[in-house]
């Protein structure tokens, strides 16, 4: 589904990603980890689409076809959805509204006719029953005046309206308590499938407790230090990351 | 001699010539204020970029203009005035239209509503309802710094006239449509006067429209008294072609307890300015001032606003927002005045505007005048273009950059819209703005001028 391979990406002419390669496959969960400042959130403005962040190597194919070419709108109608770890309030754009456009230029591109208004607002509550979202929210402005719980349960919602293939949830877990931090990964659980993948990025181990992965990456210093299966998250919990930052260390002095 | 003393001296000149025509139907109480009115204008002139509250508004372009008439109605202009219909079909209110700034219904010019509402025509009201007028009439439209209120206190001669009694309170709002139409290019001025007694309620909407495409100017007053814990809304919405200049004075005074808010929505107009002058008279008075304009090609947008905390404990707040395309440009000036005992004051003041071009300006000025120790008083004003995370947020579901930036303009007109309370009016404004926004024509249906 996902192949990257050799990225690097700069911000302000500072190197940030410095060599990534990472293969996600239909029906994966791959968790990437790492101490702040290693680049995650970088990577995950990478495969959005955002413009600050300029690639200067590398290749991102993505079922086939060249991502770095595609518009962020035009990925997010090819099925990527990013989670913010920051959403963006806009006052006075209903959340009506938003998903409702957003929904029917997805079905456009998909070459479907766009949704009705009944059967749109059938969909809205069906997903936020299963998402556990408070009906109330949905009738709000996006994200105005939500908690940081509120939030997240927002971009878990918009994730169930819009059905992505790849799913990138960037620090989805941050700022959450444990009921809020449940209700975030008992929507994902719900919403997997077997054709679509999900990258969780994650500074914590608390989040896999409930999403579990199947690969674990440590991402270090803008570089991928470590792959294995959901045990490396237990470990990196017990251990801390002064551990891998180490074996980085030492292994590059041998 | 300078340009500007020779624009005051040819209206002091219409003045002086046309009189016996102005005042023949007015009462003699409202001829009355027109000598001193005249000379006062004449004194303080037609103003400029010099007077502090038009520094950012030329109005030399309008003034500077021969208009080839002052208005005076004739039994034509009455019929066409009647043809007109608002298109807000579902918009259910009584209705007032003013043409050239003349109640034109012959017959009828005066009628009561519900629980003893009148409205009408002033002139006629100030034969009828001489002590009401008497009362309230030239006491609020107090500015001693704007000629242009004097030269419509001299030579304005009709206008509307609304009277609502102690405790009645009105569901369906009043539409005041004011119509400009000529085959000339004309000046025309009007005066309306609203009184809304002790613990009554109306909402009061008023739409301009220019139905022809010569040049028009209008410099229109209105004054507004709300009494003791009274409920006022006035919502004015500005639809004029590119080519017509209209200058608003909106005076409300407001006495103890009541609430009064102002919504100017300026759509379409080729110069724009909007006066208006909040007087919170009594303890525990609320005030809101909203306004919001959408500008492109060579438009201008002005709007000033006065709020006038004489009493303690009174709230007051304002909104302006404004979006402005090609090389429009617009100003805001806000002016918070807190009276020495008006402590308890809390007064907030914000406008935030988006430049689309390189070309657009926006000029915005606050004034905060504080001579009371315990107040809560803010301001803040922006000039920017549209949040970059907001719209890669819009562009991350789905939604095309085009599509994206419309959304991101419209829920920044939303936030002024969404205080309109009548709410086919309210969808109607968001639809409007939606449409004008996407560039597309969103002059109501009825106007025949394809300006622009």
């Amino acid at each position: 589904m996902l192949v990257i391979k050799n990225l690097k990406a700069s911000i302000d002419g500072k190197t940030i990603i410095k060599g990534i390669s990472l293969e996600v496959k239909a029906g994966e969960i791959h968790a990437i980890m790492g101490p702040n400042g290693s680049g995650k959130s970088t990577l995950a403005a990478v495969l959005a689409g955002r413009e600050f962040a300029r690639v200067t190597e590398g290749t991102v194919t993505y079922f086939g076809k060249n991502l770095l070419e595609m518009s962020a709108e035009d990925r997010a109608k090819e099925g990527i959805f990013l989670g913010f770890q920051y959403p963006i309030e806009i006052p006075g754009v209903s959340m009506v509204n938003f998903m409702k456009t957003a929904v029917n230029e997805q079905r456009k591109h998909r070459g479907l006719e766009p949704l009705s208004s009944s059967d749109f607002l059938k969909m809205m509550r069906e997903k936020k029953e299963l998402v556990e979202i408070d009906s109330k929210l949905a009738n709000r402005s996006v994200n105005e005046g939500f908690s940081g719980g509120e939030k997240k349960k927002n971009e878990i919602f918009q994730m169930a309206m819009l059905e992505p293939r790849l799913a990138i949830l960037d620090e989805t877990d941050s700022g959450l308590d444990i009921d809020a931090l449940r209700i975030v990964a008992n929507g994902v659980n719900r919403l997997k499938r077997p054709d679509n993948s999900v990258i969780v990025i994650t500074h914590y181990q608390r989040l896999l407790d409930y999403i579990i992965p199947d690969v674990v990456h440590v991402l270090y210093d803008g570089r991928i230090v470590k792959t294995a299966g959901k045990e490396l998250a237990l470990e990196l919990e017990e251990k801390g990351y002064d551990w891998i930052k180490k074996d980085v260390i030492e292994n590059s002095m041998t | 001699m300078n340009n500007q003393s020779e624009r005051s001296a040819r209206y002091y000149k219409i003045y002086k010539e046309n009189i016996k025509r102005i005042s023949e139907n007015s009462s003699p109480y409202i001829n009355g204020f027109r000598e001193a009115a005249i000379e006062k204008f004449n004194l303080l002139g037609i103003p400029t970029r010099k007077d502090e509250t038009y520094r950012y508004t030329n109005l030399d372009t309008f003034f500077g203009h021969e208009f080839k008439s002052y208005f005076m109605p004739v039994a034509s202009d009455f019929a066409r005035a009647e043809e007109f219909r608002c298109d807000v079909t579902d918009l259910d209110a009584h209705g007032v239209v003013l043409l050239n700034g003349f109640y034109p219904t012959i017959n009828d010019k005066l009628r009561e509503l519900p629980g003893g509402i009148w409205i009408g025509s002033l002139n006629e009201a100030s034969k009828k309802f001489a002590d009401k007028v008497e009362e309230h009439y030239g006491k609020y439209a107090v500015n001693d710094s704007d000629g242009l209120v004097h030269l419509n206190t001299a030579m304005a001669s009709d206008g509307v006239f609304i009277y609502v009694p102690e405790g009645v309170i009105l569901k369906k709002p009043i539409q005041i449509v004011n119509l400009v139409h000529s085959e000339e290019d004309i000046f025309n001025q009007h005066r309306n006067l609203i009184i809304v007694e002790k613990n009554a309620e109306i909402t009061l909407i008023v739409c301009d429209h220019t139905l022809s495409p010569q040049k028009f100017l209008t410099n229109g007053v209105t004054e507004v008294y709300v009494g003791e814990n009274s409920h006022f809304d006035i919502i004015r919405v500005q639809n004029e072609h590119n080519n017509a200049g209209k200058i608003t004075h909106t005076f409300i005074h407001q006495e103890r307890n009541s609430n009064a808010s102002s919504n100017n929505i300026t759509l379409h107009g080729g110069l724009v300015r909007n006066s208006t002058h909040h007087y919170l008279g009594g303890e525990g008075a609320e005030s809101y001032s909203y306004g919001l304009y959408l500008a492109d090609k060579f438009q201008h947008i002005d709007n000033y606003v006065n709020v006038d905390h004489a009493f303690p404990n009174c709230t007051s707040n304002q909104l302006f927002k404004g979006v402005l395309d090609d090389m429009a440009t617009g100003a805001f000036n806000g002016r918070i005045y807190v009276h020495k005992d008006a402590q308890g004051t809390m007064a907030y003041q914000k406008n935030n505007n988006i430049l689309l071009t390189d070309d657009a300006k926006m000029d915005t000025k606050p004034q905060l005048e504080i001579y009371a120790d315990d107040v809560k008083c803010s301001h803040g004003a922006t000039v920017g273009q549209l949040d970059n995370d907001a719209l890669f947020y819009l562009q991350s579901r789905g939604i095309n950059k085009r599509e994206a930036r419309l959304m991101l303009m419209f829920g920044f007109a939303h936030e002024v819209i969404q205080n309109i309370k009548v709410e086919p009016l309210r969808e109607r404004m968001d639809n409007l703005v939606m449409q004008r926004l996407r560039g597309e024509l969103s002059r109501c249906a009825s106007c025949m001028v394809k300006c622009g």
